[in-house]
């Protein structure tokens, strides 16, 4: 369901940006690379603010979903934020003149893109799961300052990276097909990352709960287990 | 439509380079990403499967 929107709507959004939106007056053709850059930069933010999210949930209610929802996140932030650092690097070289800066933007979203790895590390170096969704949750909440820090670093400190084109109080600076196409691959992006994550998490619940009798009676298990005996028998 | 032709579209008015590099590993890792969670279920689900087997074996020996 969320898959297939997000491939009607990459479809839309790539031809507006790609065969409708005009040629930019100041850098050419070359910032069509905003049609993928601003999506998984925004992603990659929503995301781990998700993970924080449903982190905050478990460690407050202690919920048995929320610990495999934040690491059923996780891979996907990771994608989405390391895709915003080499879009930004194949961005920045034409038009700065350099693959990468430590500038404030820069520096803040590759702090994000090892919160990610590092969450990602962690729970799974822990055995117990309930040790490591603990881990990962105060790991998750902690790591959650950094995106404010993203967002508002190209006002903090004077970068290199130019400031928001889009803003919620001053509306957009960008022509109005640009901005369209631009918006539909973020809410594009946004089901692709639900239903991976959605995927992901039936598999982490899956193993976790193996030990219950709906697993066993799942149809899918069951399949599986046919296949397996009658392997067996043959071999 | 803007374009002029094929060729003008790929090379994106000579950042095509830079353009298709984007776009392209943008698209390959969601394809990868999409591969990843299919084998991991797959997996889950042989996990599941061989220890229940496991068990309802060691049932039927006792």
């Amino acid at each position: 369901m969320f898959g297939l929107l997000a491939t009607g709507l990459s479809v839309w959004g790539l031809w507006l940006g790609m065969f409708v939106a005009p040629t930019d007056f100041q850098q050419g053709e070359g910032y069509r690379i905003i049609f993928v850059h601003v999506p998984v930069s925004w992603m990659s933010m929503v995301i781990y603010l998700a993970m924080a999210f449903w982190a905050l949930l478990g460690l407050t209610f202690n919920t048995r979903l929320s610990g495999m929802m934040t690491k059923a996140l996780a891979p996907t932030g990771a994608i989405f934020a390391f895709l915003s650092l080499w879009t930004g690097a194949l961005w920045g070289k034409p038009m700065w003149g350099a693959w990468w800066v430590w500038d404030a933007r820069l520096t803040s979203e590759l702090i994000l893109f090892f919160l990610y790895l590092g969450h990602i590390a962690l729970t799974s170096a822990i055995d117990d799961p309930r040790r490591a969704d603990k881990a990962g949750g105060i790991l998750a909440l902690v790591g959650a300052l950094n995106v404010p820090v993203i967002y508002f670093s190209v006002k903090w400190w004077n970068t290199l990276h130019q400031g928001a084109s889009v803003s919620l109080t001053k509306g957009s600076s960008m022509a109005q097909v640009m901005l369209e196409a631009m918006l539909i691959m973020g809410i594009a992006f946004w089901m692709y990352a639900v239903a991976i994550a959605l995927y992901r998490v039936r598999s982490i619940i899956l193993v976790r709960e193996r030990h219950t009798q709906w697993v066993a009676e799942l149809p899918e298990v069951k399949a599986h287990m046919m296949k397996n005996s009658v392997g067996g028998a043959i071999a | 439509m803007i374009w002029n032709s094929w060729n003008d579209f790929w090379a994106m008015g000579g950042y095509g380079l830079y353009v298709w590099g984007s776009f392209g590993v943008t698209a390959l890792l969601m394809a990868l990403e999409v591969v990843w969670v299919k084998n991991a279920r797959a997996q889950a689900l042989s996990q599941v499967a061989s220890e229940l087997a496991a068990q309802t074996n060691s049932k039927d020996w006792s």
